[in-house]
C-alpha cells in the first residue's frame, strides 16, 4: 500500500456516486457532485505530483501502473471531469426549471456521472487487459441511461443505438483480449499475470505473430467502435445530440480518449510480436477514413451538437491516424492532441449547451446573436471554435501542423486527403458558428447565469499548450512517443 | 479417460451449436429465454468437464458462476421482465428463416476457417471446439440483426457472451478469475439496465418493437 494515491484516486468518485445514488436529488447534490469531482481532481494531482517526483509507478502487485503514457491522461480525465461537474451544476438547474426532468432522473444523472468517471479512471490506471475490457463496458452502460436521460423518442432510439452498437463492438474487444491471453498463456504462463500489460511488453516480441495480428483486428474494431472511428461511429452523432449537453462534453473530450488508450496499449503489443506494420497501417487506413467521412457529414449537418459530434470524429480520426503513422513525432503530435482536443471540444459543448438553453432549440438556423445578449457565451464559441478548427496560436495548430508534416514525409499520398478534409470542416464550421455568434436574437436571459470559468480556463490551457509546453509534460509525450514507436 | 472426455466436450460443443441455430429460429420469446437458460446449462457441463479432465480447479468456480448467472438469474430477471411488460406471449413475424439459416451455415464455415490456424496452435484438449464457439459467436451476431423487438435482441446479445466463454475455455482453459468475475458482473448489471430501458421504451412508444427507433438518420 506504498502509493495510496490511486486508491484516492478510484475510490473517491466509487464512493461518490454511492453517495449521490442516494442523495443526488438534494438540493445540495450539484454542489456534491462538483466537490468529489474536486477531490477526485485533487487525488489525480497528487498522483501526478508523486510520478514527477518519482517517476513511474507499478504497485498492487503490478495490478495498477502510471506510466508516461497514461498519467497525463488521468489527469485530463480528472480535470475535464471536475470543470464538467461545474459546468453541469447551473445547466441542470436550468433543466429543471425548463421541466426537462425531475428530482429522480437528476439522481440517477449524479450517481452514473461519478460511476462513469470512476469506470474511465480504472480503465486507465489498471494494468490488466481483462480489466481494462470491463472498464469500457462499464463506461458504456453507466451512460446508457444518461442518454436516455430525457426519455424522448429520439433520445431512446439514441441511447438504444449506442447500447447495441458498442456492447456489440466491445464484444469483439473481448474476443481479442482472449486470443491475447491465449497467446500470453503460452509464455507468461496461466493465471492473472498473463494479462498484465507490462508483463506482455517485456515478453511481446516472443507473442505468437499470427494469434496477435489476429487479436488486434478484433481489439481494434471493438475499441475502435467506441473510439468513433468509421464505419462504426453511428451511435456517436446520436449520443451526443440527445444526451444532456454535459454528457457529450464527458463523452467527446474523455470516453473517446480513454477508447483511443485502450486501441495504442494493443499495438503496441501487436507490433512487438508481428516487427511489421501491420496495426499501424490499419490505424492509418481507418483515421484517414474517419476524417473524410465525418468531414462530409459535418457538412450536411443543421443541428449544433450533431456537428460538433462529427467534428470528434474527425479528429479521433485524425489522432489514431497519427498514431498509424508512428515514429517520435507523430505519436508526440497524437498525444498533444488528444490532449487539446480533448480541452477544446468540452469547453465548446460548454457553450454550445447555455447556447441551446437559452435559445430553446438544437437548430442552427434558429441559434442567433449570442453575443448579443449574452457575450461570453458568443466569445467562447468563437474562440472555441476557432481553436478546434487549428488556427493558430491555439494548441490544435501546433498538434495538427505536427502531423501533417510528419505525414508529409512519411504518406505523402495521405496529405492532400488530411488537407482536405480539416480545410471543408473549417469552412462549414466557421460558417455556422459565425451566424449563430452575430445576427439579431429576441431569446431571453438564463434564469440560473451560466458557469463560464471553465469555457475559459480549457480554452487559455490550449491557448499555453499552443505556445509553450510545460517541461515535465513534454518529457512525459516525449517518453511515452519513446515507447508506443 | 482422456478420449472419453474429449468426446464429452465435443457433445457439448455440438449441443451449443445446435441450441444457437435453434435460437435464429425461435420466434416465441419465451421459448427463446429457455434456450438461453439450456445454452448456460451447456456451458457449465462443460466446464465441469473441463475441469475434471485436465485438473484446472479454477474452472469448477467459473462453473458454478455460469450457473449462478446464467441458467439461473439471468433467465429468472428476463422472465420477471417479460411477466411485467405483458410480452409472454410474445411472437415476431421473422421473414425468412430459410435463407437465414443458410446464411447461419456458411458463417459456420467462415468460422471454421477463421478459428482453424489458432486451435493448431492451441495445447488444450478442448482446441477442437474452438471454430464452434467462433461460430456461435457469429450465429449470435446474425440473430441480433435478424430481430426486430427488444428482448430477442438481448438474448442475442447475452448468447453473443456465452459463445465468447466458450471460446474462452476452449482456447485458454478459461480467463483469469478476476476478470471473469468483472464480465459476469458487467453481464448482470447490463441486462439490469436494459430492463429498466425497456421500461421506458414501452411508455414512450407502447410497445417494444425496434421499428419505432428508426428515426435518427443521416439526411
Amino acid at each position: 500500500m506504498e502509493h495510496s494515491e490511486i486508491v484516492f484516486v478510484l475510490g473517491i468518485p466509487l464512493l461518490g456516486g454511492a453517495l449521490l445514488a442516494v442523495f443526488g436529488d438534494r438540493r445540495w447534490a450539484a454542489s456534491a457532485n462538483v466537490a468529489v469531482s474536486g477531490a477526485a481532481l485533487l487525488a489525480a494531482a497528487l498522483l501526478t505530483v508523486r510520478v514527477i517526483d518519482q517517476g513511474p509507478i507499478l504497485d498492487f502487485d503490478d495490478n495498477f501502473f502510471v506510466d508516461p503514457f497514461n498519467v497525463f491522461l488521468v489527469t485530463l480525465t480528472a480535470f475535464v471531469a471536475f470543470t464538467t461537474a461545474l459546468f453541469s451544476r447551473p445547466y441542470m438547474k436550468n433543466e429543471q426549471e425548463h421541466g426537462r426532468l425531475g428530482a429522480g432522473r437528476l439522481k440517477l444523472y449524479h450517481a452514473m456521472y461519478q460511476v462513469f468517471i470512476f469506470s474511465m479512471l480504472l480503465a486507465l490506471l489498471t494494468n490488466n487487459m481483462g480489466i481494462m475490457w470491463v472498464a469500457m463496458e462499464a463506461a458504456t452502460l453507466s451512460t446508457v441511461l444518461l442518454v436516455s436521460l430525457y426519455r424522448t423518442p429520439a433520445s431512446l432510439e439514441a441511447a438504444w443505438k449506442y447500447f447495441i452498437l458498442c456492447s456489440v463492438g466491445i464484444a469483439q474487444a473481448l474476443f481479442g483480449t482472449i486470443l491475447l491471453y491465449f497467446a500470453a498463456e503460452k509464455v507468461l504462463g496461466g493465471g492473472s499475470g498473463a494479462l498484465l500489460w507490462t508483463h506482455l511488453n517485456q515478453v511481446k516480441g516472443d507473442l505468437e505473430p499470427t494469434v496477435l495480428s489476429l487479436a488486434f483486428v478484433f481489439l481494434f474494431v471493438g475499441y475502435g467502435t467506441k473510439v468513433g472511428l468509421v464505419p462504426l461511429h453511428n451511435w456517436l452523432p446520436d449520443a451526443h445530440a440527445e444526451g444532456p449537453t454535459p454528457m457529450s462534453a464527458v463523452l467527446s473530450g474523455l470516453l473517446l480518449n480513454v477508447a483511443l488508450y485502450a486501441v495504442v496499449r494493443c499495438k503496441v503489443l501487436t507490433d512487438g510480436a508481428l516487427a511489421t506494420h501491420f496495426a499501424g497501417n490499419l490505424m492509418l487506413a481507418f483515421g484517414l477514413l474517419s476524417v473524410i467521412v465525418a468531414a462530409f457529414f459535418l457538412s450536411r449537418q443543421t443541428d449544433i451538437k450533431r456537428m460538433f459530434a462529427y467534428s470528434s470524429i474527425e479528429h479521433m480520426g485524425l489522432c489514431t491516424f497519427a498514431f498509424g503513422l508512428g515514429g517520435p513525432v507523430a505519436t508526440f503530435a497524437a498525444l498533444l492532441h488528444m490532449t487539446v482536443h480533448s480541452l477544446t471540444k468540452s469547453a465548446i459543448f460548454f457553450t454550445v449547451g447555455h447556447a441551446v438553453q437559452k435559445t430553446g432549440t438544437q437548430t442552427m438556423d434558429e441559434i442567433r446573436g449570442l453575443v448579443l445578449t449574452n457575450p461570453t457565451i458568443g466569445a467562447g464559441m468563437l474562440l472555441g471554435t476557432l481553436a478546434i478548427l487549428g488556427l493558430p496560436p491555439f494548441g490544435v495548430f501546433a498538434s495538427e501542423f505536427l502531423i501533417l508534416t510528419t505525414a508529409m514525409k512519411q504518406q505523402p499520398w495521405a496529405t492532400p486527403i488530411l488537407l482536405a478534409g480539416l480545410g471543408l470542416a473549417f469552412a462549414s464550421i466557421f460558417q455556422r458558428v459565425q451566424a449563430m455568434v452575430f445576427g439579431d436574437t429576441t431569446a431571453k436571459r438564463l434564469p440560473h447565469p451560466p458557469a463560464m470559468m471553465p469555457v475559459f480556463v480549457h480554452l487559455a490551457i490550449v491557448l499555453m499548450l499552443g505556445l509553450w509546453i510545460p517541461p515535465y509534460l513534454a518529457a512525459w509525450y516525449r517518453q511515452a512517443a519513446q515507447m508506443l514507436g | 479417460m482422456t478420449s472419453f472426455a474429449t468426446q464429452l466436450i465435443n457433445l457439448m460443443a455440438a449441443l451449443l451449436l445446435l441450441i444457437a441455430f435453434a435460437m435464429l429460429a425461435q420466434r416465441r420469446i419465451l421459448t427463446l429465454i429457455h434456450l438461453f437458460a439450456w445454452q448456460g446449462l451447456v456451458l457449465a457441463s462443460n466446464s465441469v468437464i473441463v475441469a475434471w479432465s485436465t485438473g484446472q480447479t479454477h474452472l469448477y468456480w467459473s462453473a458454478l458462476l455460469t450457473l449462478a448467472l446464467k441458467v439461473i438469474l439471468l433467465p429468472w430477471i428476463l422472465h420477471r421482465l417479460i411477466d411485467r411488460l405483458n410480452v409472454r406471449w410474445d411472437v415476431e413475424t421473422l421473414i425468412n428463416i430459410p435463407t437465414t439459416m443458410l446464411a447461419g451455415i456458411v458463417l459456420v464455415i467462415i468460422a471454421y476457417n477463421v478459428a482453424s490456424p489458432i486451435s493448431q496452435l492451441a495445447g488444450t484438449i478442448t482446441r477442437s471446439t474452438l471454430g464452434i464457439a467462433t461460430a456461435a459467436v457469429l450465429l449470435a451476431f446474425l440473430m441480433m440483426i435478424t430481430r426486430s423487438k427488444a428482448v430477442p435482441q438481448v438474448i442475442g446479445f447475452l448468447a453473443m457472451e456465452n459463445a465468447l466463454f466458450f471460446a474462452a475455455t476452449s482456447a485458454t482453459y478459461g480467463m483469469p478469475m478476476v476478470v471473469e468475475l468483472g464480465v459476469a458482473l458487467d453481464v448482470l448489471v447490463g441486462t439490469l439496465i436494459l430492463g429498466i430501458f425497456f421500461f421506458q421504451l414501452r411508455e414512450a412508444f407502447d410497445s417494444l418493437d425496434l421499428k419505432h427507433l428508426e428515426r435518427l438518420k443521416e439526411r
